[in-house]
């Protein structure tokens, strides 16, 4: 199963980081979770959103370059070692992930994006080993 | 299709006409403008030591500095009551250079106009969106009289409103486009963001594009918004020499054809000033024989270029000069070396993942310039590495070119400032 994460290209300039929040806020587009990259030019901002392309629609209507891109959310247990056994799950059947970041923690589970380069081989991994992944439906649940 | 049965004319009656028109023209601003005979006594030339057109290198040359000298009517060559039109340059610093016209001068301007928008594949048929600014800039009224005097339908829409630009195109069927090569490529981006897709929605055909430079990978970046079979030719000109119609580019895409019948050119060094032998690349030089109220002698454009006497295969036997490398104006000195904006331009828009909008800043650090090159991405991605890629391409190709070390910076789409008229990329901030 694969959710739709809205990356934004920003460039390191003071305020430009707000901008863009300020748009997804006028829209009243909830954010889930974010990850910030940056060098000393320019950043990717990473976003999960309530609905993503309706972000999308008004970054560009704002002015803002934006992108859709396909990644993957497992809901894992919150315990020491989950994430690596995972990963290491993965690594085995030949998958790769480019980068991650937490979504959210309750109090027995936790939620982690994963952002690979081959998805459908990814979600197959994911679904022969039985780990958990989410929906943008269940996204609102989260 | 030949617009005047002039521009193929045999070399030796070319020259004839030239000589004839030379002699005659130095000998009226010897006895007309005083500070003509005044700088040719200084260089001891009378007008009769102008035998041949070999002569004409025995002449001073003219700068802008001599009209700023001489502003505003200094060197005018008839009384004021006999001119019909005035115009002048931005002249960002300091005074304008002004030029005017009589009415033998408009007649001469729209002929010479009429021959390169012929040469550029205008005709009757055409709608012509001409969307030069109108005003004191002598483009948009040299393109406008001359494609009328074709029979061309002139939408004279100036520069800016682009959305408006778009619906003009749209609901007149414009055939032909006249404008910067910049605001070409504006107006495709504006036509493209409200659902309009140039080539397949728009009737444009032909884009006469001046007042800037057209480098090969400018003409590809426009052929890619306005499609594969538009016809672009670049055209060239000075208000103190006329404004455009000096030179213009017929389908050949070999260079410019020189209006040789109304202009002498010359290539020098500019650092000499000696007349350099056919081919080699230097200044141009041009001589007005052809002018009522400003013929300029030898006036020194600061253009860089060659030219090519050797006949067209489009039939005209016009020279042509090579399109321009730049403008020796232009010409940046960073750490020693010497950089014409348009070899970074062409770097750019070698880069597929950049679009064609940039800025160039030049800095300096300490005792060292410093070059910094905004680019704007075209496309988004989630990719570090796509970025990388990116920057490290340009900052290659620019060592690889130029000689010097760079600083690339991305910025997203539609970020870079746009521009109508000629656009302004380079700041250069070393001085302040």
């Amino acid at each position: 199963m694969f959710v739709k994460q809205l990356t934004v290209f920003i460039e390191n300039r003071s305020g430009r980081l707000s901008e863009v929040l300020g748009v997804l806020k006028d829209n009243n587009v909830s954010i889930l979770s974010l990850s910030l990259a940056d060098t000393t030019e320019y950043g990717l901002l990473r976003l999960i959103v309530d609905n993503a392309t309706l972000g999308r629609e008004k970054l560009t209507e704002n002015g803002f370059s934006s992108l859709l891109t396909e990644v993957s959310i497992i809901k894992i247990p919150h315990k020491v070692g989950s994430l690596q056994k995972i990963l290491e799950t993965i690594d085995k059947n030949g998958g790769n992930i480019e980068y991650m970041y937490g979504l959210s923690i309750e109090s027995d589970m936790a939620y982690v994006v994963l952002k690979t380069s081959d998805i459908q081989k990814l979600d197959r991994i994911l679904e022969e080993n039985n780990i958990h992944t989410i929906s943008c439906e269940d996204l609102a649940n989260v | 299709m030949i617009w005047s049965k002039e521009e193929t004319l045999p070399r030796e009656e070319i020259e004839k006409i030239q000589l004839e028109r030379l002699q005659e023209t130095i000998t009226r601003v010897y006895s007309k403008v005083p500070a003509y005979a005044k700088k040719m006594d200084e260089a001891g030339v009378k007008p009769e030591d102008i035998k041949t057109l070999k002569d004409l290198s025995k002449l001073p040359f003219v700068t802008k500095q001599d009209m700023r000298d001489n502003y505003p009517f200094g060197l005018f060559a008839v009384p004021k009551d006999k001119l019909v039109r005035i115009h002048a340059s931005s002249g960002t610093t300091g005074k304008p250079t002004v030029v005017g016209y009589t009415q033998g001068d408009l007649e001469t301007w729209t002929e010479c106009v009429s021959r390169i928008a012929c040469m550029g594949g205008a005709t009757e048929k055409d709608v012509a969106q001409i969307c030069f600014g109108y005003g004191m800039f002598t483009g948009a009224l040299g393109l406008h009289y001359g494609l009328e005097n074709i029979g061309a339908a002139i939408v004279p829409s100036s520069t800016g409103n682009s959305q408006k630009q778009i619906m003009y195109m749209q609901d007149f069927e414009t055939s032909l486009l006249v404008a910067t090569p910049s605001y070409a490529l504006r107006l495709a981006e504006v036509a493209k963001e409200m659902g309009v897709e140039p080539e397949r929605d728009l009737k444009v055909k032909i884009a006469l594009v001046g007042s800037e430079l057209l480098t090969d990978a400018m003409r590809e970046e426009m052929h890619k918004f306005w499609g594969k079979d538009i016809l672009i030719t670049s055209n060239y000109g000075m208000s103190e020499l006329m404004g455009p119609g000096v030179s213009g580019e017929c389908l050949e895409h070999c260079g410019m054809h020189i209006n040789e019948d109304y202009f002498i050119p010359e290539i020098i060094d500019p650092k000499t000033g000696e007349v350099l032998p056919e081919g080699e690349q230097g200044e141009l030089v041009i001589t007005c024989i052809k002018k009522d109220a400003l013929p300029l002698i030898r006036y020194r454009t600061k253009d860089i270029t060659r030219l090519f006497y050797e006949k067209c295969k489009c039939g005209r036997t016009f020279c042509r000069m090579e399109n321009l490398s730049g403008r020796s104006d232009d010409m940046l000195k960073i750490r020693g070396v010497n950089v014409f904006p348009s070899q970074i331009e062409e770097v750019i828009l070698s880069v597929e993942e950049l679009g064609p909008h940039y800025e160039i800043i030049l800095e300096r650090e300490g005792f060292l310039d410093k070059l910094t090159v905004k680019v704007e991405l075209a496309h988004s991605t989630d990719s570090f590495s796509v970025l990388e890629k990116i920057t490290a391409e340009v900052r290659n190709k620019l060592k690889i070119i130029l000689g010097l070390d760079a600083k690339v910076m991305l910025e997203s789409p539609n970020t870079l400032q746009r521009f109508e008229g000629k656009a302004k990329r380079v700041k250069d901030l070393r001085s302040k």
